[in-house]
């Protein structure tokens, strides 16, 4: 068995932005099927056009259009593609001249194997037939001196934005004590771990105690009792959710725990919800049990009288 | 200005590291040890600083996370930068400097196993027209490692003659995640990866955390018989677009060695170049005399923690300058793209 308990998980996001006069020309001409480059102080033409010439730090004005054939300046062999690149099988990323600029655009080149490739290598731009003013609306062919058909783009005007999915996978390891915690709940027990210390217990433990930076060693089994030291009522409705509105989020001192633990509280109107109230676990049945926190349903009150202040004070 | 000198250094370096992404509880013991050298506790550290990133966790706010190895009562003065912990050893010297704080810890951590490294790092690319491409890391470095060979300025025979000192080396350094040598001829019988790049050629994908202490004058003296003055460091970045740059070159590193008053007298060299090829650009960049000894601890190519490698090479490098084998020592770090963004960090052993 591993030390620590591991999930994959995806992050994503739409990378979402506005591009501005100098790249909302360039992306506009990617949807058109041409090439906009930059004429910079020094009187390199560069593609993509920098917003801002590097020497004087003017911002790019002068625009010219430059061919959509160029020769292969650097190139290398993705022998092993990773999600989200041009081709999902091996092909060359490779530094573009195009014809009419005096510096490189990194893009990909659709080649069978690394033998049909070059520097030196003419080539040239191969157009989607749906264009979006993206940089994904092109990749790059060795040219054979014939254009491919250009299909005119649906839409009209400049682009102005743009929208790039991100997507990152992960194994996400826990740390050894929440590691602890998670395989406890699998056993319908919860587990704290206590600072050296401070002897201070916390849940979920932590692997080192932040008030003294020591490893929290010690593994505490605690009550599935407590008292809530806070709460929130949650009115508004977002994505994801899976309780329908108004319920109540709170903060659970755990009796033998030195820091809340925050679950839902049910079984109770949510205007009678108060801070000293004692409450229970609600276990979901044995058999849908997983090292999860899920594993506990929600917290409902526990019929006994409320706490008093001074027994959780010390804990808000 | 303030005489700075390192005078802790503690690292982990790991293939796959078993634990949480923040790695609070890798970076307990590295402090426990940076404690050890220095006879301090927590409460004699003025200044904290990190590098890191939330992309290479996973998660938002990882650092703050991080700060639970700390210990942070009383609160500490705390700052992060996402970049290599190099860049967090820059911000605390400045902070040194201020005569604000007198010591300072600067720790970096990165569990790059924890997704596909090559591909996270795209995201710090050209958001609009590069990152859509997701142009990995290892394919920028064969695009510029095929320019050199190209241009005749390095060929594969000089890449695989970096590659096999540094696995040489990396035999006697306990924390390398590869090591090895064998010979030029074997290296280049072995199959290539990302033509002109054999997997040797690029760092090794690497876990870990490191932690370097700082101190001021009268406060270096009291922990170290030699501590290792900063003597010059500087940073500079290249542009963001790859096509403007001469990728056969690293501007950022030349400006850097020369913002320090240039590099003369350093005997031994710790260079951080992620690809062998990038080694033979820093080597020439910085104008290195042919005398001077280049990674003695087997360097990038032997271990790589994200955001830690750079600050790795200073402490390697003030180990040197520490037990006498370097009166003058020098370090890199890098970040970026290509080695975009360069630090240049030199230590000696007298004032
Ligand atoms: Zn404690």
């Amino acid at each position: 068995m591993s030390r620590t308990l591991s999930a994959p998980v995806t992050v994503s996001f739409d990378y979402t932005r506005s591009v501005g006069p100098v790249l909302g020309r360039f992306l506009t001409g990617l949807r058109d099927g041409r090439f906009v480059g930059a004429l910079l102080s020094d009187g390199r033409v560069v593609v993509p056009p920098p917003e801002f010439d590097p020497l004087t730090h003017r911002a790019t004005t002068d625009f010219v259009d430059v061919a959509e054939t160029g020769t292969v300046t650097s190139w290398t062999w993705v022998s092993e593609p990773v999600a989200g690149q041009p081709f999902d099988r091996p092909f060359a990323f490779a530094l573009v001249t195009l014809d009419g600029a005096d510096a490189p655009l990194l893009h990909a080149v659709d080649v069978a194997s690394p033998d049909e490739i070059s520097t030196g290598l003419r080539v040239r731009a191969r157009w989607a037939a749906e264009r979006t003013g993206a940089i994904t609306d092109v990749v790059f062919e060795p040219d054979t001196g014939t254009a491919s058909a250009l299909v005119p783009p649906a839409t009209e005007g400049d682009v102005t934005g743009i929208v790039t999915p991100v997507s990152l996978d992960y194994t996400y390891a826990a740390s050894p004590e929440e590691s602890a915690f998670f395989r406890g709940l699998a056993e319908g027990r919860i587990v704290g771990q206590r600072c050296p210390q401070c002897r201070k217990v916390y849940v979920p433990p932590r692997p080192a105690c932040p008030v003294d930076g020591v490893p929290t060693v010690e593994e505490i089994e605690l009550s599935d009792t407590g008292t809530v030291t806070t709460f929130c009522i949650v009115n508004v409705p977002f994505l994801g959710q899976k309780i329908t509105p108004p319920y109540v989020s709170a903060y659970i001192l755990l009796d033998g725990a030195d820091i809340a633990l925050q679950h839902l509280i049910l079984d109770i109107p949510v205007e009678e919800i108060r801070m000293g109230l004692r409450v229970k676990a609600v276990w979901r049945p044995r058999e849908e049990w997983g090292t999860t926190i899920e594993n506990i349903s929600h917290f409902a009150p526990s019929g006994e009288p409320d706490a008093d202040f001074d027994t959780y004070r010390h804990h808000l | 200005m303030r005489d700075v000198a390192v005078v802790g250094f503690a690292q982990r370096q790991m293939q796959d590291y078993d634990g949480s992404p923040t790695c609070a509880e890798l970076l307990v013991p590295i402090f426990a040890e940076c404690y050890e050298q220095t006879g301090w506790t927590k409460r004699d550290i003025g200044f904290w600083c990190s590098g890191s990133s939330d992309y290479l966790a996973g998660r938002s706010f990882s650092f703050v996370s991080a700060i639970d190895a700390i210990g942070v009562l009383p609160p500490v003065n705390e700052s992060h930068v996402e970049m290599d912990a190099a860049w967090a050893l820059y911000e605390a010297w400045l902070k040194i400097q201020t005569g604000e704080v007198d010591t300072a810890l600067v720790f970096g951590f990165g569990k790059a196993s924890a997704g596909v490294l090559r591909r996270t790092l795209s995201l710090q690319l050209d958001p609009y027209t590069l990152t859509p491409l997701w142009p990995d890391t290892v394919s920028i470095a064969a695009l510029q490692a095929r320019l050199g060979i190209d241009a005749g300025l390095w060929d594969e025979a000089a890449m695989a003659e970096v590659v096999n000192r540094s696995l040489t080396d990396a035999e006697k350094n306990e924390y390398a995640v590869r090591a090895g040598g064998s010979s030029v001829e074997d290296l280049l019988a072995r199959p290539m990866f990302a033509d002109p790049l054999r997997k040797h050629d690029a760092a090794p994908v690497t876990d870990g955390a490191a932690a370097i202490v700082l101190a001021a004058g009268d406060k270096a003296r009291e922990v170290r018989e030699r501590p290792a003055w900063i003597t010059g460091l500087a940073h500079y970045t290249d542009g963001l677009q790859l096509g403007t740059r001469d990728l056969t070159r690293s501007e950022s590193a030349s400006r850097a060695a020369t913002a320090v008053g240039g590099l003369d007298g350093v005997e031994i060299a710790e260079l951080h170049a992620p690809f062998s090829h990038q080694e033979l650009i820093l080597r020439r960049e910085l104008g290195l005399a042919d005398d001077v000894r280049l990674n003695p601890s087997g360097g990038a190519l032997a271990g790589n923690p994200m955001f830690t490698g750079g600050a790795i090479r200073i402490g390697e490098a003030a180990r040197r300058v520490w037990d006498g084998t370097a009166e003058k020592a020098l370090a890199t770090a890098t970040s970026g793209p290509a080695l975009q963004q360069n630090l240049v960090c030199v230590m000696e052993g007298a004032l």
